[in-house]
């Protein structure tokens, strides 16, 4: 069974990229930007299911700093796209 | 013992990769951009935490993981402040 | 499996390029250009090369991305997209012309690599020991290469200054880049609180690291600089004013330290960044430590932009 995580990790990967259609077309900036969270977040789990049944352990911190940076990134874009964003509740 | 550890951790990474499907099918089909907002965080959250919990028996060393927890609590603390954001912008344009 | 794996990866970077060049909305662009950014961290990893990959996470995905955005909001609020006249026919075509050439360049480079591809890998394995350090990476960068780093250094710290150059004349002394405004107690606000913290840690974990595994005073600068930016852009904290001599101080204070051990090198082990014998480890963990302040200011303070308000007196 040692394929699974390898297998797992292709299957998320193709999952996400047909989620990037929601790139194409989503009429909304807003709509991109969940397409390419759900890429990121793929990503790293591909990154772990790949990384650490092979004992890597750089794949760990790779993945911390992807998942510090995507939401750095995502923040930013949200941050400009929607003017301000902050009222409040 | 290790055969039953074996077995979970399949299952649970299955699993996780089964909420990524469910992740992305509710991006592309679901009608407006509050309803997708909801379906990705199910892959977020549960996608990449059962994954790592599934990875959790072939980390190397307890650091590894604690990071790889580290790792899940970073993407769901993530994901939830970026849906709060989005949500709030788009509730407030009307959609184009 | 690891072919269609690698296959597939290849396929998505060119569709995202693609997408990213032909998308018509600036915002849908740089959704793209982060994408592709992120999966070239997975690319980077398949290919070996957990720093780089590292490095892509944190400059290609997040600080370019950032900055690119910062830019388009610039834009889009001078209205100058609208108002630009769309490059002619003529222009495009030149355009996708040199791209392709150089692409092709490229290509046919690779391509024809001799097989094995030749590599000073095994000599920088064999000189590494001297340098006691574990990461080849840092060992290359900051030993057999310093050079190169020094220059690195100097050179972003010019591209501050040329960014600096574009504040108004009457702005000059001012605070840097425009007052952020949120709620404090709303959602930004609570974001940057409790991810800055967080981030700063892992930052510089990942600094600590790179003597011996995937990481370094890049990376870790990055995540740091970044992690200010998330509390700059909550509205938490203000940029410091261009006049600030703490500030100049520190953003030269590391590429003066290397240059200093440098000259430290040519008169101990007779050439500019020789180490002498068994003190290696210990002036390279200098020169990351003084590194790291000046890299991360200038990759956050890039970003924050020019002074842009007038100085307060």
């Amino acid at each position: 069974m040692t394929f699974v995580p390898g297998a797992a990790a292709l299957f998320i990967l193709g999952m996400v990229a047909i989620g990037l259609l929601r790139a194409l077309r989503g009429p909304r900036d807003a709509d991109r930007l969940l397409s390419v969270q759900l890429l990121g977040t793929g990503a790293i789990a591909a990154l772990l299911l790949y990384g650490v049944p092979s004992g890597d352990a750089s794949a760990i911190d790779v993945a911390l700093t992807l998942a510090l940076l995507a939401a750095f990134a995502s923040i930013a874009f949200v941050k400009a796209a929607g003017g301000y964003d902050d009222e409040p509740s | 013992m290790d055969a039953v550890v074996d077995f979970m951790s399949i299952v649970a990474i299955v699993a996780g990769a089964a909420f990524f499907a469910a992740g992305t099918i509710g991006l592309l089909r679901f009608p407006d951009t509050m309803t997708r907002l909801h379906a990705l965080t199910k892959a977020d959250n549960l996608g990449v935490g059962l994954v790592i919990l599934g990875l959790l028996p072939r980390a190397g060393s307890i650091t590894a993981g604690i990071k790889l927890l580290l790792v899940w609590l970073l993407v769901l603390f993530a994901g939830a402040i970026v849906s709060q954001l989005v949500g709030r912008v788009a509730s407030r344009e009307p959609p184009r | 499996m690891i072919d269609a794996l690698n296959a597939g990866i290849a396929l998505l970077l060119l569709a995202l390029g693609a997408y990213a060049v032909m998308a018509k909305d600036v915002f849908a662009a740089l959704v793209g250009y982060i994408a592709y950014g992120l999966l070239l961290t997975l690319a980077w990893m398949q290919l070996r090369g957990p720093d780089v990959a590292l490095t892509e996470a944190a400059i290609g995905g997040g600080l370019t991305g950032a900055m690119l955005i910062a830019a388009a909001t610039r834009l889009r609020d001078r209205d100058a997209a609208a108002r630009a006249p769309m490059p002619g026919i003529g222009a495009r075509v030149l355009a996708a012309t040199l791209s392709a050439v150089v692409a092709s360049a490229v290509a046919w480079s690779v391509a024809s690599l001799p097989e094995p591809a030749a590599t000073l890998a095994p000599q920088t394995l064999a000189a590494m020991p001297a340098l006691e350090v574990g990461n080849p990476v840092t060992a290359v960068l900051l030993g057999f290469r310093a050079l190169d780093t020094l220059l690195e250094a100097i050179v972003v710290v010019l591209a501050l200054i040329g960014v600096w150059s574009l504040a108004p004349d009457k702005a000059w002394g001012g605070r840097l880049g425009r007052l952020q405004h949120a709620q404090p107690d709303g959602m930004l606000a609570y974001a940057a609180r409790i991810l800055a913290p967080i981030g700063i840690v892992i930052g510089m974990y990942i600094f600590w690291i790179g003597a011996d595994l995937p990481g370094g005073k890049f990376q870790g600068a990055t995540l740091l600089a970044a992690m200010w930016l998330l509390v700059w852009m909550a509205g938490l904290t203000d940029a410091p004013a261009v006049d600030r001599r703490w500030l100049r101080a520190m953003l030269v204070a590391g590429p003066l330290a290397f240059v200093a051990i440098g000259v430290f090198g040519a008169v101990q082990a007779g050439a500019f960044l020789a180490y002498p014998a068994g003190l290696a480890k210990p002036l390279i963990i200098v020169i990351e430590i003084a590194l790291m302040p000046t890299l991360t200011l200038v990759l956050a303070l890039v970003l924050v932009g020019p002074p842009l308000r007038e100085p307060e007196r």
